[in-house]
């Protein structure tokens, strides 16, 4: 029993024992005025515990008692009571939230294992990655060049500074271009041993921001750099007030990262050193406290501040730290990064080249034999896939189920993917299937028997399992979002292009990964993401 | 899939025909969940849908239905004096029961559900679920005795008026099952209230007034002579002296708890076995209902438990003040006398028409048992408040939602 719940019983049993002094008396002709008198009675008895409680915590200040170590009031906390047992591995004056809210899905295919190399033949840098970018950018070589990893390849007219990177090197092959002759992606056929463009990093303890922004904007490191709101590449005019990074995902399949980190701890440290520089608050490290105690390469991460997350999926979102750690408010604008960003980043400094190598998780119930893959920023879906699919109804998916892209195996992995995804399609027809399903499927409903099988690992496929209609179900969002948002109403506001309501409601600290097991859950079938995005877009157009 | 290969075929065509392929679509999507598979966005859906969630609706209300139907008969012979176990007479009571239960839940589901599948047709969407719950639920909160054409009116009303003025399932402000009472409360007094309208099958309960039997009564006597069994004897089924047919609400307004427990004991008024509306009369049944809707998350446990938090605060505060005998009934009885339990478990929690927002279920749950007690206790012209309780909230649930949310957004810009 904890101390909280010990407390509570003691003031229960004292304030139920005040009850006795009445409870004889009377013939039951006015319940009103011993009603009364009891309500009386209560309140006095409280008023006499909240003093005496008082008293004893001022002096137990006076003698100099650690306040925060020896709990000395009397009255238990009540977010003590309910919550969960802050771990042991958390150190004093680390943040640690435990969240009730939120959704597993528990998908079979997870990839284990040793981390395979796969250099697949092509890669490909795609503008449209990148949200806001103006359909047509400035592309600085042609089809025949020879590139190295870190040579510029485009840039946005609109913001010329920012410099997007190869991250191989070999010959570009195709300048690819879609809709309107907008530029789809700059495909470079690679080395089999990738060659560096030389980096000289500067020295970090003598830099300053304005020099090392530079040396980012050029070195296409600056595309790593998200910002909140919106989502989208940072804007180099704007200092960020803090700096966030996810050290896990709880997102289903998700790539594990603490085996990213081994034998990179040193590049990680330095690459958050770097950051540090970057913004006049502090670099928030969210670290994964469900299980055992995280790898060394984030707990003993130096100038961070760590906070500790429990919970289901999406507590390793970083929304949901930043929401739970230090709001965005106003005109706050916040970075987030990827971990494998921070190594990059960091590789600049340590190897003095631009590392754009990437382990990507590829599972799914359709992989035969799912595998944590190294390969490249941008690679070529079908070589990391080929010959490990079982059939060839198949979706695949970079990126997870959830907030993932579609994609082909002609197609090639975007910007910040670290993951491929690949399910059934479900495109058949059931019988009676939203009365009687034949096949289990994860739900937060109460109507499937799933909690007679919390270990159960579901297949997935892709069938919306029923029509989209209107918003009828209320608290559902509520009940797998641990933050103080409305959902349901942010979206009314978007469809009605409520900008006021839309900024109150708190879009600015929503990304489309952190809503999207919201439209998994989702009764009424609601497209919440380019719902999030559409609503995003209008608020970006405003300023 | 040979079968769905068949149905695909006669799938009459959109364009010439709307109203056909929206009647196909919705028989269609009824036997077949739709192939569709998901595009942009999330790539797994949850087995949850619409459909779903509303059939399950439907089935917390099962056992009401056989026990409203079999009560309906009991009720009859009751008041004429004959088989007063529960059990005794059971055929002509379920028969009895049917051939009043039936005509109300066609005439129920065929008018709203022609207006809903017109109105899609029209629109060109699919067909919504919503009547589905409504459909379901009107007959339960009618009188034994409601006329069919009152009927009709009603439910056309509620649908075409209540719910497709507003752009249908989803988007409608009241509940559609209240509206429709509310319609034949209103428009229809003496169908509704008073003492009469809860027994089935005598035009008056004025003593000696004989039964009066339908040509499916007459149909089912010669089956029952058949089978050697006792028949609907039309001459010797009338009301016995000293019948009133009040409800226990009537009766507790009349004298209280007091006169209520002298006509009917405790146990009568928990399980059922008593005039009222159709559905509303057995307690345990509707707590079964109410706990199969919590258990799988299809309605919200915080309005009914903040209902039931409102509605007992108001009975012993109406204890304490005791002016009147009706005051002076305790606080359970409050609770299974009349409908407090049915309305809370399945008129509250409509989520369509309730407070969207957590906070908002808590004040709009409590002041639902709050108000409707009130109106409950204080109104002499009728001694049920739970309807215009609700409708009332209803009508205030967007004000509370606004005020809630109002309170999370002001949090945010506080510091901005």
């Amino acid at each position: 029993m904890n101390i909280a719940r010990r407390k509570f019983a003691i003031v229960f049993s004292l304030v139920f024992l005040s009850q006795f002094s009445f409870a004889q008396s009377g013939n039951g002709s006015s319940y009103l005025i011993y009603g009364l008198i009891g309500i009386g009675l209560l309140l006095l008895v409280f008023a006499v515990l909240t003093l005496a409680d008082n008293l004893i915590q001022i002096e137990g200040q006076k003698m100099g008692v650690d306040s925060k170590k020896h709990d000395l009031g009397i009255f238990p906390n009540v977010t003590d009571m309910f919550s969960k047992k802050t771990p042991q591995f958390v150190n004093n004056g680390e943040g640690f939230k435990s969240f009730s809210k939120g959704f597993d899905i528990k998908l079979a295919g997870e990839a284990t294992g040793e981390i395979k190399n796969v250099q697949t033949s092509r890669y490909a840098l795609k503008p449209t990655d990148f949200i806001g970018m103006s359909p047509i950018p400035k592309v600085l070589v042609a089809a025949g060049d020879e590139v190295k990893a870190g040579d510029a390849i485009f840039f946005d007219k609109k913001r010329p500074n920012i410099i997007y990177t190869s991250p191989v090197s070999g010959e570009v092959v195709e300048v690819k271009r879609g809709a309107k002759r907008s530029i789809a992606e700059i495909i470079i056929l690679a080395d089999k041993e990738i060659s560096f463009k030389e980096i000289t990093a500067p020295d970090l303890a003598t830099i300053d921001r304005d020099a090392l922004k530079s040396f980012f904007l050029e070195n296409g490191v600056w595309a790593m750099f998200n910002q909140r709101p919106f989502d989208i590449v940072a804007d180099e005019e704007v200092v960020p007030r803090d700096i966030f990074i996810s050290t896990f995902s709880t997102a289903p399949l998700a790539l594990d990262n603490s085996i990213v980190i081994k034998g990179n701890e040193a590049a990680f440290q330095k690459g958050v050193d770097a950051l540090g520089i970057m913004t006049d608050g502090s670099v928030h490290l969210g670290l994964d406290a469900r299980g055992a105690a995280p790898v060394a390469g984030f707990a003993s991460c130096t100038g961070v501040k760590k906070n500790y997350f429990s919970g289901k999926h999406p507590a390793g979102n970083v929304g949901i730290q930043i929401h739970n750690t230090a709001p965005i408010k106003g005109s706050d604008v916040v970075w987030t990064l990827d971990v494998q960003d921070v190594i990059t980043i960091g590789k600049l400094f340590t190897e003095g080249k631009y590392d754009a190598s990437r382990v990507i998780a590829v599972g799914g119930a359709q992989v035969t034999e799912p595998s944590i893959i190294r390969t490249y920023q941008g690679a070529h879906v079908g070589d990391l896939v080929a010959g490990n699919l079982s059939d060839n109804k198949n979706r695949i998916i970079a990126g997870d189920v959830l907030s993932g892209k579609q994609t082909t195996e002609e197609d090639f992995l975007g910007f910040g993917n670290t993951q491929i995804s690949v399910i059934r399609e479900g495109d058949d027809y059931e019988a009676f299937g939203w009365l009687l399903p034949i096949k289990p499927r994860p739900s937060i409903s109460g109507t499937f028997p799933n909690f007679l099988y919390p270990n159960h690992k579901f297949e997935g496929e892709t069938n919306t399992h029923g029509e989209k209609r209107a918003f009828v179900v209320s608290g559902q969002y509520e009940s797998v979002l641990p933050m103080d948002i409305y959902p349901q109403h942010l979206m009314k506001a978007i469809m009605a292009g409520d900008f006021e309501r839309m900024e109150g409601l708190g879009i600015n600290e929503l990304s489309e990964e952190d809503l999207a097991v919201c439209e998994f859950v989702c009764t009424s079938k609601m497209p919440l993401q380019s719902l999030l995005r559409e609503g995003l877009d209008m608020m970006r157009a405003d300023g | 899939m040979g079968l769905v290969d068949l149905l695909k075929k006669i799938e009459p065509d959109k364009k010439n025909s709307p109203f056909l392929h929206t009647l196909y679509d919705g028989f269609f999507t009824f036997a077949y969940a739709p192939n569709t598979v998901t595009k942009g966005g999330v790539h797994m859906r949850d087995g949850m849908d619409l459909k779903r969630l509303m059939v399950h609706v439907v089935l917390a209300m099962q056992l009401c239905y056989v026990f409203g139907t079999y009560n309906m008969g009991h009720q009859h012979f009751v008041a004429a004096g004959q088989y007063l176990g529960f059990i005794e007479g059971f055929h002509l009571k379920l028969v009895h029961g049917l051939i009043h239960m039936l005509p109300i839940f066609v005439v129920a589901h065929v008018v709203g559900l022609g207006i809903e599948f017109w109105f899609a047709a029209k629109k060109g969407h699919a067909i919504e679920e919503g009547f589905l719950v409504s459909g379901a639920l009107i007959p339960l909160i009618m009188p034994p005795d409601v006329p069919l054409w009152i009927l009709a009116v009603a439910v056309a009303f509620a649908v075409i008026i209540g719910k497709e003025a507003f752009g249908g399932t989803g988007m409608n402000i009241w509940n559609v099952a209240l509206l429709a009472r509310v319609f034949v409360f209103f428009a229809y007094p003496t169908t509704i209230a008073g003492d009469e309208v809860w027994v089935s099958g005598y035009n008056t309960l004025a003593e000696g007034t004989q039964a009066s039997y339908t040509f499916a009564h007459g149909l089912f006597n010669s089956l029952f002579e058949f089978m050697g069994v006792a028949t609907f004897q039309e001459a010797s089924t009338h009301i016995v002296d000293g019948y009133s047919g009040a409800t226990p609400l009537a009766l507790a307004y009349q004298g209280g708890w007091e006169n209520v427990t002298n006509t009917f004991s405790p146990a009568q008024m928990f399980w059922g076995t008593i005039p009222g509306s159709i559905g509303e009369t057995s307690k345990p049944l509707i707590i079964g209902g109410a706990l199969f809707l919590i258990i799988t998350k299809v309605a919200s446990w915080r309005i009914m438990l903040s209902m039931l938090i409102g509605g007992i605060t108001m009975a012993l505060i109406f204890n304490a003040w005791g002016a009147t005998p009706f005051m002076e009934v305790p606080w359970y009885g409050q609770i299974y006398m009349g409908s407090f339990l049915f309305a809370m478990a399945f008129m509250a929690t409509d989520p369509v028409t309730a407070s969207g927002t957590n906070t908002g279920k808590w004040i709009y749950g409590f002041m639902i048992g709050f108000i409707g007690m009130i109106v409950r206790v204080l109104n002499p012209a009728y001694p049920e408040g739970w309807m215009l309780a609700i409708l009332f909230m209803n009508t205030f649930a967007p004000l509370i939602d606004h005020y809630v949310l109002e309170a999370n957004m002001s949090k945010r810009m506080k510091h901005a």
